[in-house]
């Protein structure tokens, strides 16, 4: 603040006078700068234009050729070994230094008891299998229907998960980006699962037979359900459509469907143990529809039950006969 | 001519304007109509409309490049907008005149003393700018809340919705006559208060509340020209305080950020006295400082970054956003539109049918008198063929479109028409669903070609045993653009029969309800 007196004298009023002038200058000089710059750099939309990118991912291992094992019996992590063995053994598609992604069936926050998402056992189980093969890391992830995290403790997944040594990633809303399969008509700048698969080399996918009143039947390939984000529950109305779609977007390592027990009826909730029944079949595969139309014999079905699986095989994405990967058949371990 | 006298000539002319360019908002050929009007250039011209916008955008809405040109005027001139352009400016300086007319001068000069409070108004423009601020982009959270208390906004959603409507109303036969408009009582009692106030305190808005004002303030104190004083020759008569519209001691040291340069103390000093007009600085000295303290700053910004982030978490632009909330087409995205829309309802006073209307607070508190459908009030819903709104809007929270975009035809056929919401049946208040009598209004006035409304022939048999033949309406989602139209025209007057939400509106893909539209 100036004293109110004395007034200043005209030689320092004209020296300000032009200090000033200088500074209006470089102000309008500024403002005129700016407002070109910044002139229509985003015009109105431009914050929810979609920039989708092709969001297709490929972990299939080609040396291994197509192959195939069942297993047979009561225990998972038994089930899984030998039916991994019969694969050739898990070295053959999980590689020292292999950064290892499980997609589980984590739907829904249920005890694994009522068999409505992947079982914590054989979960484990796989993890320490990856890690056994060298895997360098193992990340356990789904995007859930029920309220995630407790999805993930309630399974019986996250403990399981943690306890085998591998991490756990539970989706948040900034962990997709949107996609736009090549071909699809579904799939389009629609956010699909991205921030987990950062530096992920393996992809296996770990689910359930399960009744479906929607798709009929949910097992591996509607597992892939869980990578895509948004208000993706308008795809039912075009289910077989979305499932054959997810088959295009993802070609898994390997995938394992767990048939212990099968969730006959109520699906894919369930809720009671009167909607299981016991099944004693444990699937390996690097085909996800031969996998899955082996399953749907479990719940009594044939493939033809199933458009997506006719699809899918149309589509060149498996095949439906099964019997032609001539699968490894695992008998119970009696021990 | 004194510059007084060319400083109120250019009041009317510029009040006289603004208003002229509000009466003729609507849409029309006549000369009295739109036609070529720059019916938006006021609030083209706002420098915080301009720099509000900038913040939350990151980008200058190409319509609001006139506001550089009054930075340049103040940042040459100080805040002549104030004192000689701005409408609502003009208004309170009216008005504060009027009041104090018959006063005697010491108390007059009394009420154009600086007062501390004035303060307040660049506490109001720091926390607008702040929420401004805010992120914007993918988690945008800028939120523009500047047309709230902006006058230009303001004067001109008070003029749209409150005076001329009540003016349609009384003469009854002005075009568009029985125009309605939700909030009219509110927006106008805050017009009406903000104008009274000139009585406690000359040009009370301008002094102690206006944030556009406080902006031109800030920008104007280094005008390298103005009003100063020779303390020298000054016999501290203090006849300069008698008429000063901004209460900024010309008598020295003068407040450059206060002054109006309405030139009255120019005028009303004796001549060869010693307040005149020239290069800075004043001899007598000046407060450059706009007065705000540290700690006035700090809570100003701190209560913007924090109020809008908070109001966010209502939800109403995630999962809970309201389905009645119908945004006219060509609107951009909630997150985007808050961060554009500076309420100042230009859209509101165009459009044709009056459908479109200023929302209250049942759309959340960001959302208050920005742009929402009423397919209840006005003479019908919203027009196929009309596009006036988008060209209104300063800011592009409604795109300017083609008839061809809105339509989905030419270019645009594969992107197919813009949809503003979807028609639900209520199928127990319907008339032939649930009362065995014919109606079908809804399907005859659908604009839609085919109609998105198609008809269930049944064959029921009434309490007397007679045969009576019925068609049900059902409403084709794949179709439907949400125009409205059949609910404006349902004949169940008290909740209609056919409802519009915003659901499977075009401007958000999270409200589809469709995997794929039929266009």
């Amino acid at each position: 603040m100036n004293p109110p007196s004395p007034d200043t004298g005209p030689l320092a009023t004209r020296r300000e006078f032009f200090r000033r002038g200088l500074r209006a200058g470089a102000a309008i000089a500024a403002t005129g700068g700016l407002g070109a710059w910044l002139l229509n750099r985003h015009p109105p939309g431009d914050f929810s234009r979609v920039r989708a990118s092709d969001p297709r991912r490929d972990f299939s291992v080609r040396t291994a050729g197509p192959r195939m094992a069942v297993a047979t019996g009561r225990s998972r992590p038994a089930m899984l070994r030998g039916a991994m063995a019969a694969m050739g053994g898990i070295e053959r598609f999980i590689e020292r230094g292999d950064r290892v992604m499980l997609k589980v069936n984590a739907a829904f926050a249920t005890p694994a008891v009522l068999g409505a998402t992947t079982h914590p056992e054989l979960l484990a189980e796989l993890v320490r299998l990856c890690r056994g093969a060298g895997a360098a890391s193992v990340v356990v992830t789904d995007n859930p229907i029920n309220a995630p995290e407790s999805c993930f403790e309630l399974s019986g997944i996250a403990p399981a998960a943690r306890a085998a040594g591998a991490d756990l990633f539970v989706p948040g809303p900034g962990s997709f980006r949107p996609g736009t399969l090549p071909g699809g008509r579904l799939i389009r700048d629609w956010p699909v699962l991205f921030e987990p698969f950062a530096g992920v080399t393996k992809l296996i996918g770990v689910a359930p037979v399960k009744s479906h009143d929607r798709a009929g039947a949910s097992m591996t390939m509607k597992n892939w359900y869980g990578l895509l984000g948004g208000r993706r529950n308008q795809f039912h109305q075009d289910i077989d459509g979305i499932i054959v779609e997810l088959a295009m977007l993802v070609k898994p390592t390997l995938v394992v469907l767990d048939g212990t027990d099968t969730m006959m009826t109520n699906g894919p909730t369930g809720g009671s143990l009167a909607d299981l029944k016991a099944t004693n079949t444990l699937i390996v595969a690097t085909d996800a529809v031969a996998a899955d139309a082996l399953g749907a014999t479990l719940l009594g079905r044939s493939s033809r039950d199933l458009p997506y699986l006719g699809r899918a095989a149309g589509l060149g994405l498996g095949t439906t006969d099964f019997e032609s990967l001539h699968p490894a058949r695992v008998p119970a371990q009696s021990s | 001519m004194r510059i007084t006298h060319a400083r109120r000539i250019a009041q009317v002319f510029f009040f006289a304007l603004f208003a002229w360019l509000c009466l003729v908002a609507t849409v029309g050929t006549r000369f009295w109509q739109w036609r070529g009007w720059p019916i938006r250039w006021f609030l083209e011209l706002d420098p915080l409309v301009a720099l509000g916008t900038a913040l939350t955008t990151h980008s200058l809405y190409p319509a609001l490049s006139w506001a550089l040109a009054v930075i340049v005027l103040t940042v040459l001139f100080g805040r002549v907008f104030c004192g000689w352009i701005c409408p609502f400016g003009s208004i309170h300086h009216f008005v504060s005149w009027l009041a104090r007319r018959s006063w005697p001068l010491k108390r007059r000069m009394e009420a154009n003393r600086y007062r501390p409070a004035q303060v307040v108004k660049y506490c109001i423009l720091a926390a607008l700018l702040s929420a401004a601020a805010l992120p914007a982009g993918r988690m945008m959270l800028a939120s523009l809340q500047t047309g709230l208390l902006d006058p230009i906004p303001l004067v001109n959603r008070s003029f749209n919705l409150a005076a001329l409507s009540i003016g349609d109303l009384a003469a009854g036969r002005w075009p568009g006559a029985s125009r309605f408009c939700s909030g009219a009582g509110l927006i106008g009692a805050i017009f009406l208060a903000f104008v009274l106030l000139n009585v406690a305190a000359p040009r009370f808005y301008c002094r102690f509340v206006c944030p556009l004002g406080a902006l031109l303030g800030i920008i104007g104190s280094a005008a390298p020209w103005g009003v100063g004083a020779r303390r020298s020759k000054c016999t501290e008569c203090g006849v300069c305080d008698l008429n000063c519209a901004g209460a900024c001691n010309p008598m020295g040291p003068i407040r450059l950020s206060e002054c109006l340069m309405c030139m009255n103390c120019l005028d009303d000093c004796p001549a060869e006295g010693p307040v005149n007009y020239g290069p800075r600085p004043s001899p007598a000295g000046e407060i450059v400082s706009p007065g705000m303290s540290r700690r006035d700053f700090v809570v100003s910004v701190a209560a913007g970054l924090a109020v809008a982030p908070l109001a966010r978490l209502g939800g109403r632009t995630a999962g809970d956003w309201p389905a009645g909330m119908i945004r006219p087409p060509g609107s951009v995205a909630e997150e985007e539109f808050l961060a554009r829309c500076v309420k100042c309802s230009e859209c509101v006073k165009v459009c044709p049918t009056n459908v479109l209307q200023p929302a209250g607070f049942g759309f959340g508190l960001e959302a208050l008198w920005t742009p929402v459908l009423n397919n209840r009030v006005g003479v019908s819903g919203c027009q196929s063929n009309c596009i006036a709104c988008g060209r209104a809007c300063p800011t592009g929270a409604i795109r300017p479109m083609t008839l061809d975009e809105k339509l989905g035809q030419g270019e645009f056929k594969a992107a197919g028409p813009i949809r503003i919401g979807l028609a639900y049946v209520d199928r127990g208040r319907c008339l032939p669903w649930a009362m065995e009598r014919p109606c079908i209004v809804c399907e005859e006035t659908c604009p839609v070609s085919p109609k998105a409304i198609r008809l269930e022939e049944v064959e029921e048999t009434t309490r007397d045993g007679a045969k009576v033949r019925l068609q049900r309406p059902v409403v084709d989602p794949g179709r439907c653009i949400g125009c409205g139209v059949c609910e404006h025209e349902c004949p169940m007057s008290g909740l209609r029969a056919i409802r519009v939400t915003a659901d499977n509106e075009t401007r958000d893909r999270n409200h589809a309800v469709l995997l794929r539209n039929e266009n």
